[in-house]
């Protein structure tokens, strides 16, 4: 069986695997390396769970090959909390009661993070198209929304805050 | 699902890429942004040895105006073509079509050209590039083609694509004043292929009467096509609801959609009628705002 050694960088960690070419990305992810936050879902690119961040642009790691993802840049849900503290989305997903079963919050969570970089202040609307390729059986997608609105507020709040000053001439 | 066995290379260059299609010709497929093709491999219906990636091939990411028309690379993604302001100004048809493909992330990957070289029936491009009278530029290691839209799309997943070639570019003409263009597509669920869609596009003269004509339709006969009776019945006539009425009917006389599991054929003849209504009022209507 033909292998190819490949090489990504993981939510900033540089991790190698010889892989062969059918092997899909989701299955890297969490098989090869470990990482099982990223779940496998519907499997035919409809429903998002396995939603990942590849150099910077969402995508559906069950409809993308490992190879292809060779030299990328790869975010997953396990990179989102910093220092024991939980990314405001993940904290607003907690408060406002964002998730039930939770199968399909991490790709929720990677496709709202790529909304809110792209688009800090959505109106509902634009949430709700933002989520459109992820798919939730249980909250009726009212809390989901809410949190995002949540989230969205504490980011536009930090990044408002004064920039640490540059040393100026 | 696991895919079954294949190759995989990423050619860093056009010429790599077509001298590979050339000595493998008809063992690979060209993958795109992957999100129509790699459905098909999971599922075994394609069972390529050898996939091209052309994600290191470069020049294929542009879109530009030139004298004569649009060109738009065939590595664009949906969502350029999307968020494309000039271009949607020119042809509202092409943002319609874009923001009504799959979900974001399949927008983030997908390719125009990628998806016309894929020509899925229920895929929307096709029929908005055939209403437009666009062309597809196809290179091979022997040279380039430019074929018209119109007559490209040969069968259910076939092209006029040879299997050494790469569809480099899609072209499109330039818009005209009193231009107006639109799709309209239904679909079963949100973000769905289409059950139906209608592209329309529409040339007023100065006398307010039209003057060009194109219809093109989506996943009512094996492959998507002009509805060329209604664009004749259109051309010469005023924009009037009369007019698209009878120039729908004669579009959905000219479809051959088949009974599956998004419908009877009787409900999607019905449903072209509609869908191609409201898109040729769309068109006229952008048209008379131009």
């Amino acid at each position: 069986m033909t292998t190819q050694h490949i090489s990504v960088t993981v939510n900033g960690v540089v991790r190698e695997a010889d892989v062969e070419p059918r092997l899909l990305l989701t299955h890297l992810l969490r098989d090869v390396f470990g990482l099982t936050g990223t779940h496998t879902g519907c499997d035919t690119s409809n429903c998002g769970a396995c939603t990942v961040h590849v150099n910077g642009e969402s995508a559906k790691s069950c409809t993308m090959l490992a190879v292809q993802a060779d030299g990328a840049a790869i975010a997953t849900i396990e990179g989102m909390e910093q220092g024991g503290k939980l990314h405001p989305l993940q904290q607003a997903f907690w408060d406002q009661h964002g998730l039930q079963c939770g199968f399909c919050t991490p790709g929720m969570i990677m496709e709202t993070t790529w909304l809110l970089a792209r688009n800090p202040d959505p109106t509902e609307a634009e949430i709700r198209e933002g989520i459109a390729g992820n798919l939730c059986r249980c909250t009726g997608y009212v809390n989901i929304v809410k949190a995002v609105q949540q989230a969205a507020a504490e980011l536009r709040g930090a990044s408002a805050e004064p920039e640490p000053a540059a040393a100026s001439a | 699902m696991i895919p079954g066995q294949f190759d995989y290379v990423r050619p860093t260059s056009l010429d790599e890429a077509l001298r590979i299609l050339r000595d493998r010709e008809g063992e690979a497929k060209v993958l795109s942004g992957g999100y129509s093709l790699l459905p098909l491999i999971k599922l075994r219906l394609a069972q390529p040895a050898l996939l091209v990636d052309l994600q290191a091939v470069g020049g294929l990411d542009t879109i530009t105006k030139a004298d004569d028309g649009w060109r738009i690379g065939g590595r664009v993604t949906h969502r350029r073509i999307h968020e494309h302001d000039p271009l949607a100004s020119h042809w509202g048809i092409m943002r319609d079509t874009a923001g009504g493909i799959g979900d974001p992330q399949v927008r983030n990957w997908g390719t125009i050209g990628g998806s016309c070289a894929h020509a899925d029936p229920s895929s929307d491009w096709p029929a908005v590039i055939q209403a437009l009278g666009g062309t597809f530029v196809c290179r091979s290691t022997t040279g380039e083609r430019q074929l018209p839209a119109r007559g490209f799309f040969t069968d259910t997943f076939q092209t006029a694509i040879e299997p050494t070639e790469v569809l480099t570019e899609v072209r499109i003409p330039l818009a005209g004043p009193r231009t107006g263009s639109a799709y309209v597509k239904l679909e079963r669920r949100a973000g769905d292929f289409a059950t139906v869609g209608a592209a329309a596009m529409l040339v007023l003269g100065a006398d307010g009467r039209i003057e060009r004509a194109g219809v093109g339709l989506t996943a009512v006969a094996d492959a998507p096509f002009a509805a060329t009776e209604a664009e004749s019945g259109l051309v010469g006539s005023a924009p009037t609801d009369e007019t698209f009425a009878a120039a729908a009917a004669a579009a959905a006389a000219q479809a051959r959609p088949v009974s599956d599991s998004h419908g009877p054929a009787e409900y999607k003849r019905a449903m072209v009628r509609e869908i191609t209504t409201r898109a040729l009022r769309l068109a006229a209507s952008r048209a008379q705002g131009a």
